[in-house]
């Protein structure tokens, strides 16, 4: 299908606000959007969560739910004014003429039924086709949509899918239908990147033969610069900028816009800092710029501190095993194993920062949680500062050593007790590791650990629900602080967090670093931050290491073949689009 | 300020909720008030149903005082030993709640405990603990209550187990609550267990003491709140069952159930009061605890709201 570009757009949207009358304000989602899609355009909708993307394709799709409601202005679909549609005459058009491709394509299927009854039925409500006949439409669309095999595979459940097959299936059944406009929210977010690569490349093709509209709303100035032909930044409910996609990347005219690209770390530079985290709302006041690790209470006590000899790594882990028992069993022949990490050897250097890489599954948690002492390793034996930390006999560290190793968790909005408060979450390891004499020197040392994150001493007082994500994970590296370790664990500490939050953490753990020498182990799936982080990165893949180099070689001149596939699957802003 | 603060983090909307929803005020009020009248009854009865020389065998079976024979000073009637039956309901009411109280208390205390010893330590003290569990789930209430009963008779002299029926009734009933109590914290334990939180503190080297009864244990006592307010009214009606069948409190210490089992023998004689109100009084108390109970469930389940 070559059909030329039609002069009307497919879709419209013309001053809309949206709100959401509260217990004690009206929330204004979207104000006076103005946004317009062509077919065969993929246009994204790019913007830090709380922008209110995700409220503009709600309401494309009549889905926003009371007491929300459209204050203001116009959708038209095609010309048609479909914002004031009742909701039978809506529910035609929804699924039928546009359709949803929802973030986690895990619950956008329902479990019990076969992709064939599912798929079959879709077609069936929306055409008149017979039961083979629809049958065959539905294989046909898998086919499309890149999954081989499909006369076998269609009769499978969804569970039988992996992640990236599981999303090409939701999008044979939005296809289904034979809709004219799509709109993909956060498609790839729950996907790990080499399936995200191929899930846009499939939406990049299917809107440009089928001539459909697409709108694709996401946090991650990548998957923008891969996949669309224009842009349009949300800024605080706000279109702050439209145009075509090009020429934003290279040319942006709004001052969020050339923030928020400054926050995406790059995979072909190492930058001090990112640039320009001022602008994004939330970044909290500027850390002590005077601080001086030799006055600074962070600085006593250390004891331990540079008591190893300079010529040896601080960490090191030699034949580290750890094996699951899968099915348990009376019988050892009978018992199931999986081995989550084999033969892992690592050394780290004191002031060192070294990353630890690889897909969801390889095994690079595991190892964060040997080390952290969560888990007993199975074989092998780890040493820190010289003395034996843990090995598979049993033997464990004692408290002194404990208390060197900490580490910051990856779900900010689960690691930290919601029933405490943050003076009280922050200062448990200064009673833990008596640490502080009395209440008052607890209470001034936590009050200064939050002035060193950027939190600022009031928010002591207040909850963690109180917080942002990237706030949270402030806490929970000044709680990491509170130790005083020299080893810092950081497992996929920004994993959660939009690009922008992602930038401001990045730079606080740059300059705590800096000033505290930190020795760091930096686990991310994400490539270019951990070239941002790291002086050496260490490359894993189902369990076992594949790759040991310097950051700047690991880029240049990757030594490994699957360190090479992983570079070459990542979502570059300077991409050929 | 502080008060505020204190509300908001006990769950933000949970007292706006309460305050706009006319039916949970009315409800409320109705088990508040029950609750005050009765363990203010030494006080404000008009007759001390447990004083022998305030009571008169001639005014025996006395009407309520509306109707044709009744009386001004037993505004509910009397009973057969001459008793003012709305001191004896009040005082009935207070045996009745102080029972169920305690036995929701203990068993709230045992079964968060060994719930959450099952639901973090898992393994070998996971399967004891929750075999237990289910052993005691398959009898139900009112046979380990008799069970309990026939055993403290056996062993225990007669005006002994007069003197400690009360306790008895509090062990059988705590008895058949906990394993309810324990399931369902073991089941959120476990939930919490793997949450990054605890394993924070974990690597932080924090003993599992500190870890299980200061982390992990405010983040489960919600669904307990429930169970607790729901099995109040469980105990309770417990309590009367027992009282009722006579293996409970005995006729000297009156409860609702005892004063329902009197009443009984008068049904088809004409004197419905003496039962009508002591059960018109235990109905009130059971529904509306169990409805606040359920509301509160409700209230607090964010998947309905």
């Amino acid at each position: 299908m070559t059909t030329p570009q039609t002069a009307a757009p497919l879709l419209t949207i013309r001053d809309l606000t949206v709100e959401f009358p509260g217990r004690f304000e009206t929330f204004t989602a979207v104000r006076d959007v103005d946004l317009e899609i062509r077919r065969g355009d993929i246009l994204g909708l790019v913007g830090e969560s709380g922008a209110g993307k995700s409220t503009i394709g709600s309401a494309v799709m009549g889905l926003i739910d009371a007491p929300g409601r459209l204050a203001s202005g116009r959708i038209e679909l095609d010309g048609q004014r479909i914002d004031n549609l009742p909701p039978e005459a809506m529910r035609k058009i929804r699924g039928k003429r546009v359709s949803m491709i929802f973030q986690d394509p895990l619950t956008s299927l329902n479990p019990l039924y076969t992709i064939e009854k599912q798929l079959v039925e879709t077609i069936r409500v929306h055409s008149r086709l017979g039961a083979a006949e629809a049958r065959r439409r539905a294989v046909a669309l898998l086919e499309d949509v890149g999954i081989r095999d499909a006369d076998r595979r269609i009769g499978q459940y969804p569970h039988q899918f992996s992640g990236g097959m599981r999303q090409r299936v939701v999008i044979a059944l939005v296809l289904a239908t034979d809709p004219e406009l799509i709109i993909a929210d956060e498609p790839t977010t729950a996907l790990d990147v080499s399936v995200q690569a191929q899930i846009l490349q499939l939406i990049r093709r299917l809107a440009s033969e089928r001539d459909v509209g697409v709108l694709l709303v996401t946090h991650d100035m990548g998957v923008i610069a891969e996949t669309t032909t224009r842009v349009a930044v949300m800024y605080r409910g706000r279109v702050v900028e439209t145009g075509k996609t090009r020429q934003i990347i290279e040319a942006p005219r709004h001052e969020y816009t050339r923030s928020l690209l400054g926050a995406v770390p790059r995979a072909d530079l190492k930058l001090e800092r990112f640039p320009r985290v001022d602008f994004i709302e939330g970044s909290g006041q500027a850390p002590a710029v005077d601080f001086d690790i030799r006055t600074h209470w962070l600085g006593k006590g250390g004891g331990a501190r540079g008591a190893t000899d300079p010529g040896k790594p601080l960490l090191e882990m030699s034949g580290v095993g750890m094996r699951f028992v899968t099915r348990h069993s009376i019988l050892p022949s009978a018992r199931r194993y999986f081995d989550a990490v084999q033969d892992f050897n690592l050394s780290i250097g004191d002031g060192e920062v070294v990353g630890l890489v690889g897909e969801s599954g390889s095994g690079k948690s595991t190892v964060a949680r040997v080390l952290a002492g969560l888990y007993r390793p199975s074989s092998g034996r780890v040493t820190f500062a010289g003395k034996p930390l843990v090995d598979a006999a049993g033997h464990s560290a004692p408290m002194a050593l404990r208390q060197q190793i900490q580490m910051i968790f990856q779900d900010p909005y689960s690691s930290l007790n919601p029933r405490m408060r943050v003076d009280q979450i922050v200062g448990e390891p200064l009673i833990q590791y008596r640490l502080a004499s009395d209440a008052a020197e607890r209470a001034r040392i936590v009050a200064d650990l939050l002035d060193l994150v950027g939190l600022g001493t009031a928010a002591g007082r207040k909850y963690p629900h109180e917080f942002s994500g990237g706030q949270r994970q402030r806490i929970s590296i000044a709680r990491a602080l509170a130790s005083r370790p020299r080893l810092l664990i950081c497992d996929e500490p920004t994993s959660a967090l939009d690009v922008s939050i992602q930038a401001q953490i990045l730079n606080l753990l740059k300059d705590l670093q800096e000033w505290l020498g930190l020795t760091m182990l930096f686990i991310s799936h994400d490539l270019p931050v951990v070239r941002q982080m790291c002086d050496r990165i260490a490359v894993m893949r189902n369990g076992q290491i594949c790759e040991v180099s310097p950051a700047d070689r690991l880029f240049t001149a990757p030594a490994d073949a699957y360190t090479r596939e992983l570079l070459d699957l990542m979502p570059s802003l300077h991409a050929p689009a | 300020m502080a008060r505020p603060e204190l509300l908001r983090n006990f769950r933000s909307d949970l007292l706006y909720r309460f305050l706009t929803s006319p039916f949970i005020l009315v409800t409320t009020a109705v088990a508040g008030l029950l609750i005050v009248a009765a363990l203010l009854a030494p006080w404000i009865a008009p007759q001390n149903p447990f004083d022998p020389s305030a009571l008169d065998l001639m005014n025996s079976m006395i009407p309520p005082m509306w109707q044709d024979g009744g009386d001004a000073r037993f505004l509910l009637g009397t009973d057969d030993q001459g008793r003012d039956l709305l001191s004896a309901i009040l005082y009935g009411a207070r045996t009745s709640i102080v029972v169920g109280f305690i036995a929701v208390g203990v068993a709230v205390v045992v079964g968060v405990t060994l719930g959450l010893i099952a639901g973090y330590r898992g393994g070998v003290v996971d399967v004891l603990i929750m075999r237990i569990v289910d052993v005691q789930m398959t009898f139900p209430a009112i046979m380990v209550a008799l069970l309990v009963d026939g055993i403290s008779r056996s062993l225990l002299p007669r005006d002994q187990h007069d003197r400690l029926a009360l306790f008895v009734i509090i062990l059988a009933l705590s008895l058949s609550i906990w394993p309810q109590v324990a399931r369902t914290v073991r089941a959120s334990t476990m939930v919490e267990k793997s949450r990054e939180y605890v394993q924070a503190v974990r690597v932080m080297g924090r003993p599992p003491v500190v870890i299980l009864f200061r982390h992990i244990m405010p983040n489960v006592l919600g669904p307990v709140l429930v169970i607790a307010t729901i099995n109040l009214g469980v105990a309770v009606l417990g309590e009367a069952t027992l009282s009722f069948l006579g293996v409970g409190m005995p006729a000297t210490q009156p409860s609702l159930g005892t004063l329902i089992r009197i009443g009984n023998n008068y049904l088809f004689s004409g004197e419905r009061w003496i039962v009508l109100f002591p059960g018109l009084t235990l109905a009130l108390l059971v529904m509306s605890v169990n409805l606040f109970g359920d509301w509160l469930r409700d209230a607090l389940d964010p998947k309905l709201r």
